[in-house]
């Protein structure tokens, strides 16, 4: 009887179709599981994420960046930070990985049709909302005027100059991009993304914010949403927190009563406001 | 389902568990072992703690032996059944690298006969029901449990003896079994009572020379119960859950902190903690690697680690994370709290942190 259950904890293999160096440190995969009929079957959303699985090392949670609609593919940025990672930074096109997924809750993207959308970004590329912005691009006239703001410590960690000049060339779309520190040469904002704010296109009672990066950006990014009359519910947040299982049993990614893995990581400001206001959780 | 109520002898124990062991279980039993109790492998009814009671306290447990008759007349050690439900290592699957680079993955769910759990308390026998919860009930079922959860039959014994660690008529999980047990035995001075209430249980009873329940054993039951109830330690009487959701900035926080080593024994021994982690471990020929999940803690560092970055890096934050789990934001994920009253975590913290006081510590305190 018991082997009837679909066991969640099992990677399947993927083969890496190609390699992609973003910038230092930072690289795309592109994969797919050489099981056709796992990735026949395999569907998802922005802002979901996969465990990525290096043989012989351990697994890591990667957001998704590819669009839902490409069903042959799935790519993942991944940014060289601990040891998984680092070792998944020297695969080739070819190799092997074990992939399992999609977990979690992706982005509002369904409820946010006909809406002003308004992505504030912080840190070094942000990959879970790439998948967003693919997303939006792909279907420009199902939603009102995007915001993509970015914002960097250094002028040097912004990457994907060009996919910004990109999406600054679509229609009824802004692109902001600041850096904490400025630098000759840098053509853009010198401060916080937050001062940024008063050139933003939408409507306060018809806008979705989607904010990822350091919870200290997105508290501050909340708090002037909030004083420009941004409904609680319409702030969206993609929270990290230490994953291991990704389906909501082996506790690391505990957040109150959630499980960010899986009733995250995407949440709506008014879920996790008391537990957002705390350090240390 | 209505349950089989009926009375054994003493002596005729060894001929029930010689029955249990025939018709195929593996029997699991507590026995004296180390300086305290365990549970492991049953065949002898003279394995079991006859005559031991126990002394407990914050960061303190002894066992003496009284030699009295009894084989239950003592309140639990560290651990009883979690370990059984909850593997405190296995491995999750295995996984092959060809010459040609391929990876191909083996599940290894464990190969389970069934077992049977004799001397549970109605601690254990709660905080089974939680963890079915949390590894059975919830969006995504946990194989690995669900083959230990499907072979497990329990047969509990009502507390006579609880220590002086036990709340567990505060948190309304014992001393007496209430639902959970396949099973429940009442231990007297010349047998046990003993009630079965789903069909496996009644099952047990097979071929045993039972005899009626008397109104007199029905009264010294009763007569246990009521003693054992009258638990010295209990939970304040406020709302905790609100009130430590609302004070996650109290000083108190730090002032447990100070005393807190952090060690994690409160969660090894907590019979619903869930905490694991994973890790692969490879063959030394690089062909192969098992990836194994084991216990893991909210009181170490590594349980908040993400990308260079520790979440919860001070105790008060690891405690609080902790204790407001346990007793507050538990309510919203499974319906209650996540303390059946057990005491081990007072027991086995190595400076006595009392739970009980730790809740105590916010009924009365405001913000600074």
């Amino acid at each position: 009887m018991s082997n009837q259950i679909i066991n969640h904890y099992m990677p399947h293999e993927a083969v890496i179709l190609e390699r992609i160096q973003e910038g230092p440190h930072l690289f795309t995969l592109r994969m797919k599981f050489t099981d056709p009929d796992i990735q026949g079957s395999y569907v998802f959303e922005p802002g979901q994420f996969n465990m990525l699985y290096l043989y012989g090392v351990g697994d890591v949670p990667i957001s998704i960046v590819n669009d839902p609609l490409d069903s042959h593919i799935i790519d993942h940025t991944i940014r060289v930070v601990g040891r998984v990672t680092r070792g998944i930074d020297k695969l080739k096109a070819g190799d092997r990985i074990g992939l399992r997924g999609p977990y979690g809750r992706g982005w509002p993207m369904q409820q946010s049709s006909g809406k002003d959308v308004v992505i504030v970004t912080g840190g070094l590329g942000c990959a879970p909302v790439v998948s967003v912005i693919n997303y939006i691009e792909q279907r420009r006239e199902e939603f009102g005027r995007l915001n993509i703001v970015q914002g960097v410590k250094h002028t040097a960690d912004l990457i994907w100059k060009e996919r910004y000049d990109k999406w600054r060339n679509l229609p009824n779309t802004k692109v902001l991009l600041a850096a904490d520190v400025g630098e000759a040469l840098w053509p853009w904002h010198v401060g916080p993304v937050t001062s940024l704010f008063d050139q933003l296109m939408f409507n306060p009672d018809n806008v979705a914010v989607m904010m990822c990066g350091p919870e200290g950006m997105m508290r501050v990014v909340c708090r002037h949403m909030l004083d420009k009359g941004v409904p609680e519910s319409q702030l969206f947040l993609s929270m990290e927190r230490n994953m291991q299982c990704a389906i909501g049993h082996c506790g690391h990614c505990q957040y109150g009563s959630k499980f960010i893995c899986k009733d995250g990581p995407v949440f709506s400001y008014d879920k996790v406001r008391k537990l957002f206001q705390t350090k240390g959780f | 389902m209505k349950p089989d109520r009926y009375f054994f002898q003493a002596s005729q124990f060894q001929q029930w568990l010689d029955s249990l062991l025939k018709s195929g279980y593996l029997c699991i039993g507590p026995q004296f072992r180390d300086g305290t109790i365990i549970y492991d492998d049953l065949h002898s009814v003279t394995q079991l703690p006859q005559g031991m009671t126990d002394q407990q306290a914050p960061g303190s447990y002894s066992l003496t032996n009284t030699h009295s008759n009894r084989f239950f007349d003592w309140a639990n050690g560290p651990q009883a059944v979690k370990p059984f439900l909850f593997a405190a290592r296995e491995s999750l699957w295995s996984s092959q690298q060809s010459d040609q680079g391929g990876i191909s993955f083996q599940e290894t769910r464990p190969d389970i006969c069934p077992t049977l759990i004799i001397g549970a308390r109605a601690c254990d026998v709660a905080a089974i029901k939680i963890q079915d919860q949390h590894f059975l009930q919830q969006e995504f079922v946990d194989p690995y449990y669900k083959a230990r959860r499907d072979n497990l039959v329990v047969v509990a014994v009502n507390c006579s003896h609880p220590a002086d660690t036990c709340f567990c008529y505060s948190t309304g999980d014992g001393p007496f079994v209430h639902e959970g047990a396949d099973a429940v035995l009442t231990e007297l001075d010349q047998g046990f009572i003993i009630e079965a209430s789903t069909q496996q249980g009644k099952r047990l009873l097979e071929g045993m020379p039972l005899e009626k329940v008397t109104e007199e054993q029905l009264n010294q039951a009763d007569l246990i119960r009521v003693k054992a109830s009258n638990q010295q330690r209990k939970l304040p009487d406020y709302d905790i859950r609100a009130r430590l959701f609302n004070e996650l900035n109290n000083d108190a926080w730090h002032e447990i902190a100070m005393r807190c080593l952090s060690c994690g024994n409160c969660t090894m021994v907590c019979p619903t903690c869930f905490c694991h982690s994973e890790n692969d471990v490879s063959e030394l020929d690089g062909k192969s690697a098992t990836h194994y999940r084991q216990w893991d803690s909210c009181f170490t560092q590594g349980h908040s680690y993400i990308h260079g970055i520790t979440i919860r890096s001070e105790i008060s934050q690891r405690y609080r994370q902790w204790l407001t789990h346990k007793f507050s934001t538990w309510h919203e994920q499974y319906g209650r709290s996540g303390c059946v009253g057990c005491g081990r975590c007072i027991t086995w913290c190595p400076v006595g942190i009392d739970v009980t006081e730790s809740v105590a510590h916010f009924q009365e305190r405001r913000h600074v």
